[in-house]
């Protein structure tokens, strides 16, 4: 509820500041007081529509002569690509947990990956995305399953690095008593090192969470798929002129998909973690 | 069975260890020991810090092989005794975990050996009475106190009537009250239990209390320097077992080994 009322009070803040700058400019004609240097962003209403206009325009027909609101529009479309990004979410925990496994098991694996997924990393998503559409077009994959597989591009890379570090986190005290219960390797991962590595994982799984709505709406973006929020915000872009406050609305429902994943990691996280009480040893 | 009470519950034979051999970081941790100790025997290591206490505690257990020698643990090669679950470990830190509960601490080794859920509850609350822990079952490790944790690891250690109990220094860690007490319910579960112990420690009273023999190692590398024989008589060791001068004698027969190892060692450096 604190978190509740926090994230509220941080809307209310950016409001506030979007109208108080708005209202600065528009009282100054747009550039700085006793100069003639302009403000850096201009203020008019279609550079910046007003507040209310964007919160108006939700509960307006999306198009004319349809009876569906923006705002429903909007959450359909941002039902579209949670599920894209969730897929690619469960894809990419999956192949994280997966390396860092591997990476655990061998030496020379570690040595080897690592490297790597750090580059693998520094690829601009923008130039990978088209590619891994068009590959996925040559063979199985739909085009939303592409977009999954973008966004899983960006899930797996911290549950990697994050989780070989909580797997590793274990004392060698911890794990010499498994060898001595002659214990197998598996074991001592599953009752071990993946308990352990919990307070690694859920930090990650938080970034990996807001970066798979990332990755999805990028990947929508560059594939052209229909139905979700980055063909909606592509559309709204090139329609700017005639309904800037469209656009915002339709960032503003990508950035509150982020929070609503995040959300639910941390969720997660609380029954996960905290419910066994282990957040009162810190 | 006859056989097996003349036979050695551990029979070390020129066992040495060297980390590192070859490089410049070469540590001759053990050289050339020898030791045989019978079943259900409590037996102490004590030396100066760095004498290779651990380091053999840890070849006896099979979690580090040693560079020469042999050692056998009721006839067997060490790593066929781990793999037939012989051993119970207590380490200095008692390595409990602290998302399960202290009896699923307990059961660990019992899931591993895939005994099924009742035998596993049953043989838990046993072990917590073992320890006088019984109301204490549903908490979690870190509601515990350190003396407590320690109990719980060695109800862990013991949970699957291991033959050989390997401790490295339990009780290091607790102030002396505590650990005068864990001393009396290590005997009286020791006792109970006919265990076979080995007990690392550098405490010179903790080795004289609890000890059928003391092993005196020293250091660089580790030997045995002299094994001292210790008996008070029948009936069960207690805390008045501390005032008598039979035990006053011991810890005098053991600091005076002590002395002389370290004064060997300063020779030498
Ligand atoms: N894994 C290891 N690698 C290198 N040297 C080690 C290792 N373990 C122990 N040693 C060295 O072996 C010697 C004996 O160590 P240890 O058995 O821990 O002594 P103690 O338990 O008697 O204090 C020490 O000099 C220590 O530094
Ligand atoms: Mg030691």
């Amino acid at each position: 509820m604190k978190r509740f009322l926090s994230i509220v009070g941080a809307l209310i803040g950016v409001a506030a500041m979007w109208e108080g700058y708005k209202w600065f400019g528009q009282t100054t004609d747009g550039v700085w007081p006793g100069t003639s240097r302009e403000l850096p962003v201009a203020t008019d209403d279609l550079t910046m529509p007003h507040v209310g206009e964007i919160v108006g325009s939700l509960f307006e027909p999306v198009q004319r002569g349809r009876s569906e609101t923006l705002a429903v529009f909007l959450l359909k479309s941002a039902w579209f690509t949670f599920r894209e990004a969730a897929m690619g979410f469960v894809i990419g925990t999956l192949f994280g947990l997966g390396l860092a496994v591997i990476m655990l098991r061998t030496r020379v694996a570690e040595r080897g990956l690592l490297p790597w997924i750090n580059i693998s990393q520094t690829i601009p998503l923008i130039a990978l995305a088209p590619i891994i559409v068009t590959w996925g077009r040559s063979t199985f994959l739909s085009d939303t399953q592409a977009v999954a597989l973008i966004a899983a591009y960006l899930t797996f890379f911290p549950v990697a690095v994050n989780g070989l570090k909580g797997l590793q986190s274990p004392n060698p005290a911890d794990v010499e008593l498994m060898q001595s219960y002659a214990a197998p390797w598996s074991q001592t991962l599953w009752k071990v090192r993946l308990p352990a590595s919990r307070p690694y994982l859920f930090p990650a799984f938080r970034v990996a969470a807001t970066a798979s709505v990332v990755g999805a709406i990028v990947g929508e973006i560059s594939s052209g798929v229909r139905g979700g929020l980055g063909r909606v915000i592509l559309e709204f872009a090139s329609r700017y002129s005639t309904g800037p406050e469209r656009l915002y609305a339709s960032v503003l429902a990508a950035a509150l998909l982020g929070l609503v994943v995040f959300g639910l990691v941390a969720i997660a996280e609380t029954v996960l973690l905290k419910r066994s009480g282990e957040e009162a040893r810190a | 069975m006859p056989e097996s009470s003349t036979q050695p519950a551990i029979q070390l034979k020129g066992i040495s260890k060297i980390f590192n051999a070859g490089t410049d970081k070469e540590v001759r941790a053990l050289e050339a020991i020898d030791l045989d100790i019978q079943p259900g025997q409590f037996i102490s290591l004590i030396g100066p810090s760095g004498c290779g206490k651990s380091t053999l505690l840890r070849v006896i257990g099979d979690l580090i092989e040693s560079t020469a020698g042999e050692t056998k643990v009721f006839g067997k090669p060490a790593h066929q005794a781990r793999l037939d679950r012989d051993y119970g470990m207590a380490f200095q830190k008692a390595g409990l975990f602290g998302w399960r509960t202290v009896a699923a601490n307990i059961e660990l080794p019992l899931e591993l050996m895939g005994w099924d859920k009742t035998a596993r509850k049953a043989k838990s609350a046993e072990m917590l009475d073992l320890v006088k822990l019984s109301d204490f079952g549903k908490h979690r490790p870190w509601q515990l106190s350190g003396g407590m944790q320690q109990r719980v690891a060695i109800a862990r250690a013991l949970s699957f009537s291991p033959q050989l109990l390997l401790m490295d220094e339990p009780f290091g860690a607790l102030d002396e009250m505590t650990r005068e007490h864990m001393q009396l319910e290590l005997l009286r579960i020791h006792r109970e239990t006919g265990t076979t112990v080995v007990f690392v420690t550098h405490s010179i009273p903790e080795a004289a209390f609890l000890s059928d023999r003391v092993v005196v190692l020293s250091p660089r590398p580790g030997r045995v320097h002299s094994v001292i024989e210790v008996d008070y008589g029948p009936g069960d060791r207690s805390d008045e077992t501390r005032q008598m001068p039979e035990f006053f004698k011991k810890t005098t027969e053991v600091r005076e080994a002590l002395r002389a190892v370290e004064v060997a060692a300063g020779e030498t450096l």
